[in-house]
């Protein structure tokens, strides 16, 4: 199999008779930054949770950072990260205690997670709050933090669902500036957004519509493809139909 | 006109923290007013109070004329809300769902099946009726919840970041039921991230850390932007975005998809423009001063403040 960050062949996953997710052909390359598009209820959050090993496919083969999608699942969740605007933080623990717990979680060594606890600590310019409740925090320092917690064991693989849902011009600028960062060192960055702007910093995006994919490329190519001037113009014109 | 949503000298502490520092606006009946700003900015709070759900300690807020400190029950009947986290009954089917709020809101049952008809046809979600609210999209959901708010045939309805989460095309969707609404007569104040969404409302006021710093029709507000603002197209915009930054004479610079922002202090000579050009690290395909819009003036803005 060649060396892809993700990579399936024909994927599928059946809810009873319902077909979530047909026939899913993706190659990321380590170091893209992926955007994976589509309409409420299209089925991405189920391809996702497939592709972190959460979710058993139906149908297909895959691999994830180079496990089975099928077999290693295990190890697939040691060799990613994985962060939600959603669900990623417990809002009733300090700032530290996140950090730590995740640290747990991924199996880091004790004195490693004390040096990246600093290390994060010092980068989101949050050393003197460090026992601040995570509630207490300005969404777009929540966010950052959620991201540090995913990076803690250094994925080569990061899966960001929705990461900058409801947050503000200058927050999501902020936040796709750690994307880039992150892609000029190797991680691969397999993100959802339903921000089109976000859709134009991608190197590539799929769009996905009723469980399948219905567009993959450059946006550029997408939108030369379409006679499109904008990505959401793009998805309208392919979405709504 | 008539005013149905006014603010007067509003402030709001939480434990010795101004969440809201004497704002004043008010909306008409009919107008589609949006309130935008950063996570933290006070929207909440402020629609909050307006709702009587939080109590009014500094300033008047008034709904169709009446006193939110001391017409709660008489605004209930005639406001609706949705929260930014609105509880649908996951277990409960579409229709039960109307059903249920129909009832909490008083609805007379011979009006409730009429009013469900009409709220099934413009949100389209009649064929789902019989769907478990918790197997609806993210859309939909969002739809069934605008509709429930809508049961009681509301005057003034205020909505927390309804679209939140709601891809491109269900949003568009949703923003034409808004519009609808508003030609019928309804007074919204609606909250949104999206600055394609702000450019929908008739006006919007721009909020940052309790305070309103920009208040007009949405492309009005652009005038607030301080510099010459230019529009450069390039392939590898990260890299001009970069490049520029370590240019003097550049005020700001931003992306916006596969654009770059970059201000300066004057409108720049065709000499200058051509040395930008030719000194810049990727090909630069075109370049032209445009007028700035909502977004470059909310970033400008919120740096002034900090």
């Amino acid at each position: 199999m060649p060396d892809f960050a993700v990579f399936t062949e024909n994927l599928g996953k059946f809810f009873g008779g319902f077909q979530a997710v047909k026939n899913l052909n993706l190659a990321v390359e380590y170091g893209e930054i992926f955007g994976f598009l589509g309409a409420n209820g299209a089925g991405k959050t189920t391809a996702i949770r497939m592709l972190c090993g959460l979710l058993m496919p139906s149908s297909g083969s895959g691999a994830v950072a180079g496990f089975d999608i099928f077999k290693q699942g295990e190890k697939i969740k040691r060799h990613i990260g994985y962060m939600s605007q959603k669900f990623s933080l417990y809002e009733d623990l300090t700032i530290e205690e996140n950090i730590e717990f995740y640290g747990g979680v991924y199996g880091l060594a004790r004195p490693q997670l004390l040096a990246k606890r600093q290390d994060l600590l010092q980068d989101l310019g949050l050393s003197q709050q460090a026992s601040t409740l995570t509630h207490d925090l300005p969404l777009g320092y929540k966010q950052r933090l959620a991201l540090g917690c995913a990076l803690l064991h250094d994925p080569k693989i990061v899966f960001l669902d929705e990461p900058t849902g409801g947050v503000d011009p200058e927050a999501r600028r902020n936040f796709w500036n750690l994307i880039h960062a992150m892609a000029e060192q190797g991680k691969t960055v397999f993100v959802t957004t339903h921000y089109m702007d976000e859709a134009e910093y991608c190197n590539r995006v799929s769009i996905m519509y009723q469980g399948e994919i219905i567009a993959l490329d450059r946006p550029e190519a997408l939108k030369k493809q379409y006679g499109q001037t904008s990505m959401q113009d793009v998805f309208i014109h392919l979405v709504d139909r | 006109m008539q005013t149905h949503i006014a603010i007067e000298h509003f402030s709001k502490n939480f434990d010795g923290v101004e969440a809201v520092k004497n704002i004043s606006l008010s909306v008409s009946k009919g107008e589609l007013f949006g309130l935008i700003g950063p996570d933290g900015a006070g929207k909440t709070t402020t629609m909050r109070s307006l709702c009587t759900l939080l109590p009014v300690e500094q300033g008047e807020l008034s709904i169709v004329g009446l006193d939110v400190r001391k017409e709660v029950r008489r605004i209930r009947s005639r406001i609706g809300y949705m929260p930014q986290r609105f509880s649908l009954y996951p277990d409960l089917s579409v229709e039960q769902n109307l059903l249920f709020f129909a009832d909490l809101f008083g609805v007379p049952k011979q009006e409730k099946f009429q009013r469900l008809q009409e709220l099934y046809h413009f949100s389209k979600l009649e064929p789902f009726k019989k769907r478990l609210a918790k197997q609806l999209s993210g859309g939909m959901k969002q739809k069934l919840a605008l509709s429930c708010t809508l049961i009681h045939t509301p005057e003034v309805l205020i909505l927390d970041e309804p679209t939140t989460g709601v891809d491109p095309v269900s949003r568009r969707e949703f923003w034409l039921i808004l519009k609808k609404l508003r030609d019928d007569g309804v007074t919204i104040l609606v909250s949104t991230p999206y600055m394609d969404e702000a450019l929908l409302c008739d006006r919007v006021a721009f909020m940052h850390k309790g305070q309103i710093l920009a208040l007009d029709k949405p492309d009005k507000i652009g005038r607030l932007f301080p510099y010459a603002l230019y529009e450069i197209s390039s392939s590898a915009p990260q890299k001009i975005q970069n490049h520029l930054q370590s240019q003097p004479s550049v005020q700001t610079v931003h992306i916006f998809g596969d654009r770059v922002h970059a201000s300066f202090r004057e409108s720049l000579s065709a000499e200058q423009l051509a040395t930008i050009q030719r000194t810049a690290p990727e090909p630069i395909a075109a370049m032209r001063q445009i007028e700035p819009g909502i977004e470059d003036t909310f970033l400008e803005l919120m740096k002034q403040v900090e």
